[in-house]
């Protein structure tokens, strides 16, 4: 990947990619491809974030991500750690701002938050002078998701803009989504979102993408796919029937990918529910690169962290 | 800050024997190139790295590794600089354990880089030894490092600037003395 150097890095947070520019976005990306290197070495750290501490903090599950954000702080050689909310002060009625301006003044430098309310992270990174990394938020944002996903997608197919991209899945309930919406199209990429009805938000296609309930209409031409959990654990289970009924209809399987493009690059955020979004063999087959998405995932947490931290430095 | 130019201490022709003399002298004090691999530190440096291996390639009929190294994660002043470096990757796609390295680089100064060179160059394995290349140098070392192998020792003030331009980024081969005004 080659670029110019357009941008600098200002942001003291990543809340979402609703308000970055191409250029930022791009820049990310960028550096991602470098760290990319460093966690293909042997000893895969590097003294950048030396001294330097991050903390998770968790207000729902999450190995995923958790994990991923733990090992990218780690590979910079910061102090990492993680805040379980089961066992917190939490339970006692502390507020996410009181929980926020205390692990600040343990003299932390940057959050990563994952919290069951959309906005949540913004409201803490405008109570704490500490730098905010959302890691998801209700049904808002997911940025280092959609991230991880444009990486993963420009490295297999060698660019983003132009190419088709079609999100299929429980879109109302997605913050992965709603950040692929906004990252994709401002990189250029024609986006279809496809989903039964029920599960399509109201006024989505504001967003610059094109709405369907035909898998066939999202499959046709498109270069790649993301497909989305069925979120059982939310609304999701009453919005549909049965998860057969769903897997008829939406899911992903041989038969339907053999219409496809040739090449199409299948991805998913996980977990995974084998045989409601897709079949096992193309959850396993050659045109997914759901693994390597969670490889890439910690080469982008890692750019951003220290696009993060170097900002916060020239600011001083 | 701007640049002024003051006086050229290397043209084309000179750059290249310049090259030349050092591709020789690392032949000489090696005897053989079986272990011998570049090492260019980004940005210059690499390409420096590049045009000495073609040279050792054609006086000892083998072609040495090459590598580049980006050394920017490794910088001691990441917290003081003010412009944000661009990270870009390293790329030595062979083993460098026990292998002779020469570490390129185009201006010799501080010391700094070569200290954060030396760091990440230990992070991907344990070479035999590593030997510094420089084109200038320009004193005022800052830490205890010398250069096994020196282009053009070239006096300078802390107000002055040694700027090297090569083809590959800057369109033309040369150094120039350059002075912040």
């Amino acid at each position: 990947m080659i670029m110019e150097k357009k941008t600098m890095w200002t942001k003291k947070d990543l809340l979402g990619l609703e308000h970055l520019s191409a250029e930022e976005i791009e820049l990310i990306l960028y550096t991602a491809a470098s760290f990319k290197e460093v966690t293909t070495r042997q000893i895969k750290k590097v003294p950048a974030l030396r001294g330097k501490t991050v903390v998770n903090l968790f207000y729902e599950p999450s190995t995923r991500t958790r994990t991923s954000f733990e090992l990218a702080a780690k590979r910079l050689s910061a102090d990492v750690i993680n805040i379980e909310i089961e066992a917190s002060s939490v339970k006692k009625g502390e507020t996410l701002i009181d929980t926020g301006r205390n692990i600040e003044a343990l003299k932390i430098d940057i959050i990563v938050v994952r919290h069951n309310c959309s906005g949540a992270p913004n409201i803490l990174a405008g109570a704490i002078k500490s730098s905010v990394v959302n890691a998801g938020d209700g049904w808002h944002e997911h940025p280092t998701q959609a991230l991880l996903d444009m990486f993963t997608l420009k490295s297999k197919l060698g660019r983003i803009e132009g190419l088709n991209v079609s999100i299929i899945g429980d879109i109302a309930h997605s913050r992965v989504c709603r950040s692929n919406i906004w990252g994709l199209t401002k990189l250029g990429a024609k986006v279809t979102v496809c989903a039964p009805k029920m599960l399509i938000p109201e006024g989505v296609e504001k967003m610059g993408v094109r709405v369907t309930d035909n898998i066939d209409e999202a499959l046709k031409d498109a270069d790649a796919i993301n497909v989305l959990r069925m979120q059982f654990e939310r609304d999701g289970a009453t919005a549909f029937p049965s998860r057969l009924e769903y897997f008829k209809q939406y899911g992903i399987t041989n038969e339907r990918l053999k219409k496809c493009k040739k090449g199409i690059v299948v991805m998913h955020p996980g977990p995974i529910n084998r045989g409601v979004e897709m079949s096992s063999e193309v959850a396993d087959g050659q045109n997914s690169v759901i693994l390597e998405q969670v490889t890439n995932g910690i080469a982008v947490r890692m750019a951003v962290l220290y696009l993060i931290t170097l900002a916060k430095e020239a600011r001083r | 800050m701007a640049l002024q130019e003051k006086t050229k201490i290397l043209d084309k022709i000179a750059l290249d024997k310049t090259l030349e003399r050092i591709a020789h002298e690392i032949l000489e004090k090696l005897k053989s190139v079986d272990d011998l691999a570049i090492v260019g530190i980004k940005n210059r440096g690499a390409h420096l790295g590049e045009r000495l291996a073609d040279r050792i390639e054609k006086l000892a009929g083998k072609r040495p590794d090459v590598g580049a190294l980006d050394i920017t994660l490794y910088r001691d002043d990441l917290t003081q600089v003010s412009e944000q470096p661009v990270v870009h990757a390293t790329e030595i796609d062979f083993d460098i354990d026990g292998r002779t390295i020469i570490l390129v680089d185009d201006v010799l100064f501080t010391g700094r880089t070569i200290r954060c060179a030396l760091d990440a160059l230990i992070d991907l394995g344990r070479p035999g030894q590593i030997q510094l290349a420089v084109l200038i140098d320009r004193g005022h070392r800052e830490l205890p490092i010398r250069a096994d192998y020196v282009g053009k020792n070239v006096p300078t003030s802390l107000k002055e600037v040694v700027e090297v331009r090569l083809t590959e980024v800057d369109g033309k081969d040369e150094v120039v003395l350059c002075e912040k005004v």
